[in-house]
């Protein structure tokens, strides 16, 4: 079998043979679809319907407000004093109290509840109170409600991008936001991830004294090679688990919760709200799902030209990452000491994770571009303006630039790895690791 | 004889020194081949030329009669000074893996591990944990990966070093029997008694220069000082005009021993009959030098010159 060959199987094999392997795939996707639970427990739960007794002392509100999916409201002709007596025997969660003088004195609504009033239910109870207030105001100042209804436009531009050919393109832009964020996050996850997996196997060769035997019987470029591939196959191997073991969870855990969500949109039939509200509840639930945004998206971009693009910029910046990390490892006999020559690999991610921010609020700008073509960011950077439609000879340049960027650093690597493995003792300086670059293999 | 491995004027330069200077060796064939000298002298700067690891700057590498080339990796054999293992790997799958890196098909690296294994008696050991081993256990383990693809050429850098006595002596027949198997050996040491107990030729490294380089007795014969260690009964003169007395030292029953110097250089038999007109000889030896003496001479004498 090639050697290149056996190293990759032998880097494989032995991660992936670790429990520490099979924990991380497979307890991540039950955190994932654990979070998932407990947020369709909590939209189940906590939105239980508040019962509030409203003492209208103005006379204004009654059969005016509604009850709403979270507050549902009931007029008592009592006086505050004597209502807060029999508050607590009755079954009201809040007392409101609406004072006479409401019109020129807004700021006198009173609430008292059993148990102190949540923010949502101040905000739903203020809001409500609030609207009627408006519509009585304007009624007073002759200005007619229907008219100011119809002036009510609601603009809801559908965004398109035009293409040379004249067609135009819908663009989802939330989806495409979604889907940017989620590259951008995979990408930058593995960069570090797996590479300083790779960093840690070649201090590990090197301070187990192995590394001399390996590079008497294979060429130390097909040793660093071997295993940044065999690293990168641990990582493919782990991203498919995770996603196919997050897809099954979070399938089983809305399966397990739907009992739960049917009850609860009984009962909000029952209590009488209308369809739109229970409609808007069940899309809450659908969207808490952590799959449903990928999902969703996808329409201006073909699934295709996204998933080979995300294919092409995962290899070759990990490539590019990885073989970094690898002359650090080389370099150093402990992860402590990495850490100096760590910090020019790292600043690149953390950067071009920044500007994917940035470019997320705007795809377009210069800023964009120009990240999305350096080598060093454009792995992450181009992912995230994928999703939001980037010409083709723009991904073609940036992707060439890509392949010379690993090309380079593949080369620069295999370089100060070569000479880097037999350094022991003493901690190089940056002056010295540029020397060996120029050593003869 | 031919000569299995020859190094012609190699130079191998650090940006701070060059750590060889025009180094020119010749290792016969199915010989064993001591590469002495100082720590920092340049020997494992050499081995690791000899095996690729890295290349020389100027010179060349003859194995076999071939310039040195990749496809030789799976010739040579190699133990390090700095050697170790995979922790985590299990011993027979790290073997496994070592000698097919040497370009051995799988089945025929499985036999001739099993027949090591059997060899040592360690048939236990090849789902153990390399961390779980011994020190000891983990030598035999590296030696094992060393021979096991039946290079022509096996180079040990210090393969005595951290062995105790009972893995030393059991390397030491490993080596005498891979020698009658006509396997070449190159072994760099320091420790000069197993230079005299196992090698037929030497070459002395020191200062990144050859400094000594032949077969073991022709090394010897040149550091011959025409002394002698004589015991006899009798009175001895200090100066004869043919040999000196350098010192001189009682025994038991009367018996003094002598070491005296053949200062006319005369034939032997001639120096033994001038001695016996003044003693009575109860014995008599030419002085050879041991290795340590030699090495002491070579690289002190220069140690001392720079003091």
């Amino acid at each position: 079998m090639n050697k290149i060959l056996l190293i990759i199987q032998r880097e494989y094999l032995t991660r992936v043979r670790k429990k520490s392997f099979w924990i991380a795939s497979i307890v991540v996707p039950f955190l994932i679809a654990g979070v998932y639970a407990i947020l369709i427990y909590l939209v189940v739960n906590s939105n239980e319907t508040k019962t509030i007794q409203i003492i209208d002392e103005s006379g204004l509100f009654k059969g005016k407000i509604e009850s709403e999916k979270d507050v549902s409201y009931s007029f008592i002709n009592k006086s505050f004093e004597t209502a807060k007596k029999d508050f607590f025997k009755s079954d009201a969660d809040i007392l409101v109290n609406i004072p006479k003088d409401i019109l020129s004195n807004p700021n006198g609504v009173k609430m008292v509840g059993k148990k102190s009033i949540g923010m949502g239910t101040q905000f739903d109870i203020q809001g409500s109170i609030e609207k009627e207030l408006r519509n009585i105001k304007l009624k007073n100042a002759n200005i007619d409600l229907k008219i100011l209804e119809d002036n009510k436009v609601n603009v809801n531009a559908e965004t398109f991008t035009l293409q040379e050919d004249g067609q135009e393109q819908s663009s989802s832009s939330t989806g495409a936001m979604i889907l940017a964020g989620i590259f951008g996050m995979v990408l930058y996850i593995s960069a570090f991830l797996y590479g300083s997996q790779v960093m840690n196997g070649v201090i590990e060769e090197k301070s187990n004294r192995i590394i001399e035997v390996m590079i008497s019987s294979v060429r130390p470029f097909q040793l660093m090679m071997g295993k940044i591939v065999g690293v990168g196959l641990v990582g493919i191997t782990q991203f498919l688990l995770w996603g196919i073991l997050t897809f099954t969870a979070s399938t089983a855990t809305s399966a397990l919760m739907s009992n739960k969500i049917e009850q609860k949109v009984q009962t909000m039939q029952k209590t009488g709200l209308n369809k739109t509200e229970i409609e808007n509840f069940k899309k809450e639930i659908k969207d808490k799902n952590p799959l449903a945004g990928i999902a969703q998206t996808v329409e201006n971009v073909s699934l295709g030209k996204l998933i080979l693009c995300f294919l092409l910029f995962y290899i070759g910046g990990y490539l590019l990452y990885a073989s970094l990390f690898a002359a650090v490892g080389s370099a150093v006999e402990n992860a402590l000491e990495a850490q100096q020559f760590l910090l020019p690999v790292t600043i690149p991610i953390l950067a071009s994770f920044f500007i994917g921010q940035a470019i997320i609020q705007d795809p377009d700008s210069k800023l964009a571009f120009w990240a999305s073509m350096f080598p060093l960011t454009s792995p992450i950077d181009m992912m995230v303006r994928l999703p939001f439609g980037v010409p083709n000879w723009q991904i073609a340049l940036s992707f060439t630039l890509l392949v010379l960027g690993f090309l380079g650093t593949t080369w620069l690597a295999g370089k100060v790895y070569r000479v880097g493995i037999l350094m022991y003792g003493k901690k190089p300086s940056w002056k010295e690791i540029s020397k060996w670059v120029f050593y003869k293999g | 004889m031919s000569n299995i491995l020859e190094a012609q004027h190699v130079v191998k330069r650090y940006s701070e020194h060059t750590a060889l200077d025009k180094v020119s060796i010749e290792v016969p064939q199915g010989s064993i081949f001591g590469l002495l000298g100082p720590n920092g002298a340049g020997k494992t700067s050499l081995i690791r030329i000899i095996n690729q690891i890295t290349a020389p700057d100027e010179g060349i590498i003859i194995l076999n009669g071939e310039r040195l080339q990749p496809k030789h990796i799976e010739d040579i054999g190699y133990l390090p000074e700095e050697r170790g293992l995979y922790k985590k790997m299990k011993v027979g799958e790290q073997l496994l893996y070592l000698a097919q890196l040497k370009g051995m098909k799988k089945a025929e690296a499985l036999e001739k591990l099993k027949h090591w294994f059997i060899k040592f008696d360690i048939k236990d050991w090849w789902d153990k944990n390399v961390e779980d081993l011994s020190k000891g256990m983990q030598q035999k383990t590296q030696f094992i990966a060393t021979i096991v693809h039946e290079p022509k050429l096996i180079i040990l850098d210090e393969p005595f070093s951290g062995f105790d006595p009972i893995n030393a002596n059991l390397l030491k027949d490993e080596i005498l029997e891979l020698k009658q198997r006509g396997t070449t050996i190159i072994f760099s040491t320091h420790r000069m008694e197993s230079v005299e107990e196992l090698c037929d030729n030497i070459a002395l490294i020191n200062k990144s220069k050859v400094v000594l380089h032949g077969g073991k007795k022709e090394v010897k014969n040149r550091f011959k000082d025409n002394s002698y260690t004589v015991q006899f009964i009798g009175d001895l003169p200090h100066e004869s005009g043919i040999f000196e007395v350098l010192n001189t030292q009682a025994l038991e029953d009367g018996i003094i021993q002598a070491y005296i110097r053949n200062t006319q250089e005369i034939p032997v038999n001639q120096l033994i009959s001038h001695l016996i007109q003044h003693v009575e000889l109860k014995s008599f030896n030419e002085n050879i030098p041991s290795f340590n003496e030699i090495f002491i001479k070579v690289v002190g004498g220069e140690a001392n010159e720079i003091l």
